[in-house]
Parts: structure tokens; sequence; C-alpha cells
């Protein structure tokens, strides 16, 4: 058994049957931002040090409140398809498994605060 | 039946063999922006928190994000995300498997590095207008 390559022992097997999903959500999500954070860029960029009242009243506006909301969505999203490849590079065994999980919440703790907080700025 | 012992093999060269260049440097690049960002959008969260939160919360985290290492932070980013942005659109034309030979993968790779200074400087300076 020992003799036998990492090769030879899966040659036969057919494909994994999975493997593409990865790469077609950071393709979607990467569009999207390509619209997305242009937008974003410039909103947030535009406020900040800006006095309170005036950065409550820009962000209850529609369009700056939906192009926030879905900058905090889709952004966390491939950020999280992305760190999930590095610490796959990087880190290993038991340490891999407990970066991606504290990675993967990080990101939909981030995203769920950046949404309670424009939810409750716009409305 | 455990994971069987390998016999060694000659491993294939890697980054400490190959001079860097500008595609490798690129590539690396987009990694470090692209994961490095998580700074800049945790404070951005923060700073919409606290403004939904309260005046005094507001003031605090604008303060942070509008001292002098918030001003570094921030413009670092700023460079960072056009980077990310140019570098990734690099990837989605790659995709098409257009792009590829040497000459051109070599114009985008400048492409995305000096994209990246210029709409930083001229975001920069349209935000401070702003």
């Amino acid at each position: 058994m020992r003799y036998i390559t990492d090769r030879k022992r899966v040659q036969g097997m057919g494909s994994a049957k999975t493997g593409t999903e990865h790469f077609w959500s950071m393709k979607v999500s990467s569009v999207a931002l390509l619209v997305l954070i242009p937008i974003f860029i410039f909103m947030f960029g535009a406020m900040l040090g800006k006095p309170h009242a005036e950065v409550l009243a820009f962000f209850s506006r529609p369009i700056p409140a939906v192009v926030v909301a879905l900058t905090m969505i889709v952004g966390f999203e491939h950020f999280k398809g992305g760190v999930h490849v590095m610490i796959e590079d990087y880190v290993h065994g038991m340490a891999q498994k407990i970066c991606i999980i504290g990675m993967t919440c990080v990101s939909y703790a981030a995203m769920a605060i950046g949404l309670f907080a424009i939810a409750k700025i716009a409305l | 039946m455990s994971e069987p012992t390998r016999p060694s093999r000659p491993l294939s060269p890697h980054l400490t063999i190959y001079r860097p260049q500008l595609t490798s440097i690129s590539s690396i690049l987009t990694r470090i922006t692209g994961n490095a960002l998580l700074v800049p959008s945790l404070l951005m969260v923060w700073w919409f928190a606290a403004a939904a939160t309260s005046a005094e919360h507001f003031a605090w985290a604008n303060y942070i994000l509008t001292s002098w290492v918030g001003d570094v932070v921030m413009f670092g980013s700023l460079w960072a995300i056009w980077y990310q942005t140019l570098a990734g659109t690099r990837h989605l034309i790659w995709d098409n498997a257009i792009g590829l030979d040497l000459k051109t993968a070599e114009k985008l790779g400048w492409a995305v590095v000096f994209g990246s200074f210029g709409l930083t400087t001229v975001s920069a300076l349209i935000m401070m207008w702003l």
C-alpha cells in the first residue's frame, strides 16, 4: 500500500464532483463588488469626518442605505471566501478548521452588525 | 486505514527558488490587500454602528477614524481597495483565457500597480473636496 502514489490511489475514481462552487461564488461577488465598491468608497469618503446629523441624514436616504447594505452583504461574503482559501494555504490540521470557523463567524458577525446599524439609521 | 507513509519525493521549486517578478509580486499583493481590508472593514462597521447608537459613540468612532493614525489607515486602505478592485478585474479577464501570455500579463500587472496609485490619488482628492 505505501508504495502507491497519491495519483495512483485516486485514479479511476472519477472527479470530486465539487470544487466549482467556490470559484463561481467568488466570481459573482467580485462582479457585484466591482459596481458597489466605487460607489461605496465615494459615499463613505464624503461622509467620513462630517457631523453626526449630516451622516444620519445622508445614510437614511434610500440609495445610500441600500448601497451600504449590499456592500456589507456581498463584501463580507467575498471576504469569507477569500480568507478561507488563504487559511487553507498556510494553516493545516485542527488549527485550519478553527481558523476557518473563526473567520466565518467574524465575517457574518460584521455583516450582521453593519446591516443592523444601517437599518437603524435608515428606518 | 490511516494515512499511508509517503516516500520522500523531490518538491517542485517554490517561492524561495524563483526570482521575484511583477506577475508573482502583484499576485501576492492581491492576497495581502484583500485580507488586510478586514481591518478598515471592521472600523467602518464600528463607525456605522456608532452612528446608529448615539452622538457620544459616534464622536468617539469619528475621532479615531479621522485621527492621524486613522487617516494613515484609511488612506492605505483606499489604495488597498483600489488595488484589490483592479487585481480582481485582472482575474475576471484572465478567467476568459485572455491576456495570459507573458507580454500582456506584464502589461496588466503594471496597469494594476499604476492604476491603483492613480485611482487612490484622484479619489482621495475628490473626497477631500466632497
